[in-house]
């Protein structure tokens, strides 16, 4: 198997090669002794992510005969800015050495983006389903999350993205961070530096954030939570060795959250390697939450726990073109430019 | 059927050096609307520090608030998420108003749901409209709630929310479209100042607010404005650039016509995010809405979140290389051509005839 992964390989372009993580086979070279995953002190970063609709490309089929949307007809894709989310904690991963588990909540297809994250470079995903949690607006949806970071033991840093872009509301991020009692720094186009915990110190991350017409720095202790802007980085392809390892992974259910199997000496690693910052990398498993598992109050999750309503949907039509076609040369455009003028619209 | 009831309509005003944003004034406009169909008053809820922020409450009188809470505090100088939630849900729960707005900026939307979460209620995002109408569900009847109108979906729907058992209801809302009220010197209101206390430790107090250090964990270590605002909303003219212009180089190209033209240069969301330009001159949901007397759309395929930022401009000249692009369905004017040789031509009519 491996020599017909490498003969097919050899078809992938450099570049793609040599942006994946270096990995060899752990149990291979188990005479390198190295600290397990389990250290304590190693940074803790729990990246939050969104399966969507892909809204930005509503052409063509996804517009029904009536000129509205056909929602079925859409892809999933990840979040866009999710993915720069992600990207941000793989980088500081890479500076820093750092665990970086990403969670989802969504139907049991969601597990599309953990695979996603799995084939980039994360040591942990965690799907949040459970037919509960449907119907939930953004207080119900960062209450869900707020426990799973709970149940996680809680980390160093949140990172998400600024907003999805099916509701652009920009909302889930500060209300998982409040949830948490963490504090927030919100569109965040730079991630400037992180003062890893050490030695009893909490550690701190500063960051910059576009506001309207400029920008502000932010320092702020750990934990906290940072939803990042698509200015921040250009997010990385997936390895093509984690794509042949993971692509098959399938959801399991964990009630109890056991995180040994990252532990490479454990029976339960399935998967062993060594990652490209010399530290053992073993994932196996989409580990699957319900709301039994998050011990999590019934009234405050889906539709139920929304204190919002769509009262009303309206789709938006698309109007019959109505357009004057000028034509592009200069007898044309000297007549639209006399006409713009006459009507005083151009001065 | 639930009955009207009592609780004020609020705006939580943003204010920079004793400056209010154009949003919140505008907001105040709107508040008055709703506070007279309910039949409640208007509060501002006005944070900052020392004089420039005391003398903006009688400006917020004068623009329709009828009560201003003012927590004038040193350390609630620069706007910080922590602390300016603690003043805000110190208030809300005191007084308990009904409705609550803020300005869908940068700062707004990150402290609204900050706020939302603490006090447990709906919030809803980026508003283009709010108006008061009854809601039935489930054999039950809610009187006078507050309509959150806003697209949705990448502006492919346009969605009415709700919040029929939870107060106050919140929404932020985009700033420009709602009409500035006129400022009326003569009004008459109140000013109420908001104790504000720095605690080390919680404090439990409800005659005041009590900032911990714990409010305090982000320090703001440099704030820039880069001097020249862009003002779409005030321009004439808008030239916007798309995907189709297909570089940071050709945006030069719509660069060179905005400024033939006396116009400001605007962009798609995706120009936006390819990095040829900044995000302050983005044109749609996310972004600024326009209404120029004459916007030019150059290599813009016009999605719905476009569209939903210009398609009230008085003129809308679409130029694309696909005359199927939706954007000429909004569009008064259309040139199918290549924008890389219609832009230079059309440079060239304007300077031989002005």
């Amino acid at each position: 198997m491996a020599v017909e992964a490498r003969l097919r390989w050899g078809l992938v372009p450099l570049t793609f090669a040599a942006d994946a993580p270096f990995l060899v086979p752990y149990r291979i070279r188990k005479q390198r002794r190295r600290e397990t995953l389990t250290d304590m002190s190693q940074l803790r970063i729990v990246v939050l992510v969104k399966q969507v609709p892909d809204t930005q490309n509503v052409t063509g089929d996804a517009m029904k005969e009536d000129g509205t949307v056909n929602r079925a007809a859409l892809p999933a894709v990840f979040n866009p800015e999710d993915l720069n989310a992600l990207e941000e904690a793989l980088r500081l991963k890479d500076r820093h050495g750092a665990r970086v588990t990403v969670v989802t909540m969504g139907p049991p297809a969601a597990v599309q983006v953990l695979r996603e994250s799995l084939y980039r470079g994360v040591d942990e995903v965690i799907l949040l389903t459970d037919k509960a949690f449907a119907g939930a607006d953004t207080l119900a949806t960062s209450y869900v999350l707020s426990l799973a970071v709970r149940k996680l033991g809680g980390c160093d840093l949140v990172l998400c993205g600024r907003q999805a872009i099916d509701g652009d509301t920009a909302q889930v991020g500060p209300q998982t961070a409040e949830k948490l009692g963490y504090p927030q720094i919100t569109c965040v186009s730079r991630v400037d530096e992180l003062v890893a915990p050490a030695g009893g110190a909490g550690g701190a991350v500063t960051a910059t954030r576009s506001i309207e017409g400029g920008y502000e720095t932010l320092t702020s202790l750990l934990p906290c939570l940072l939803t990042v802007t698509g200015e921040a980085n250009e997010p990385r392809p997936p390895s093509v060795k984690l794509v042949m390892t993971y692509k098959g992974i399938a959801a399991e259910s964990m009630p109890d959250y056991d995180d040994t199997y990252l532990d490479p000496e454990s029976d339960a690693a399935e998967v062993c390697m060594v990652g490209r910052d010399g530290r053992p990398v073993c994932r196996a498993k989409v580990v699957q939450w319900d709301h039994l598992a998050l011990a999590a109050d019934r009234e405050a999750l889906g539709l139920r726990g929304s204190p919002t309503r769509v009262k009303e949907i309206e789709s938006v039509v698309l109007a019959q073109s109505e357009a004057r076609m000028v034509t592009p040369d200069e007898a044309g455009l000297a007549i639209l430019v006399h006409e713009l003028i006459e009507e005083h619209i151009l001065g | 059927m639930r009955g009207a009831e009592a609780g004020d309509v609020w705006v939580v005003v943003e204010q920079h050096d004793g400056v209010a944003a154009e949003v919140s004034l505008e907001l105040l406009g709107r508040a008055r609307e709703l506070a007279e169909r309910l039949g409640v008053g208007i509060g501002a809820v006005l944070a900052g520090a020392g004089a420039p922020v005391r003398a903006l409450a009688p400006a917020l009188i004068a623009r329709g608030a009828d009560t201003v809470y003012l927590a004038d505090h040193d350390d609630l100088g620069d706007y910080l998420a922590l602390p300016y939630t603690c003043v805000v849900v110190g208030l809300v729960r005191a007084h308990r108003p009904q409705i609550v707005l803020y300005g869908a900026t940068t700062s707004g939307r990150d402290l609204a749901p900050r706020v939302a979460s603490a006090l447990r209620t709906g919030l809803t995002a980026d508003c283009t409209d709010l108006r008061i109408g009854d809601f039935s569900a489930k054999g039950e009847t809610y009187a006078d709630l507050l309509f959150q109108i806003r697209p949705a979906f990448g502006g492919n729907i346009i969605a009415t929310i709700v919040s029929p058992e939870h107060r106050p209801q919140m929404a932020t809302v985009r700033e420009g479209v709602m009409v500035m009220p006129e400022a009326d010197e003569s009004r008459t209101g109140t000013v109420v100042t908001v104790p504000v206390q720095r605690s080390s430790a919680p404090v439990a107090a409800a005659d005041r607010i009590v900032l911990t250090d714990a409010d305090f964990a982000v320090r703001l270590v440099k704030r820039v404005q880069e001097g020249k605002r862009v003002d779409l909303k005030g321009a004439r003219v808008v030239v916007s650039g798309g995907v189709g212009v297909g570089s940071r180089e050709g945006f030069a190209l719509v660069e060179e016509l905005a400024r033939t033209l006396g116009g400001v240069v605007g962009a798609s969301r995706a120009a936006v995010d390819a990095g040829w330009v900044g995000h302050e001159h983005q044109v749609g949901q996310t972004g600024t809405t326009v209404r120029p007397k004459l916007y030019i759309a150059c290599g813009i395929s016009g999605s719905v979140q476009h569209r939903a930022g210009m398609d009230q401009s008085a003129r809308i000249l679409a130029i694309n290389s696909d005359p199927h692009a939706p954007i000429f369905s909004v569009a008064h004017y259309g040139i199918a051509g290549d924008l890389h040789k219609v832009i230079p031509l059309l440079i060239k009519a304007y300077r031989t005839k002005a």
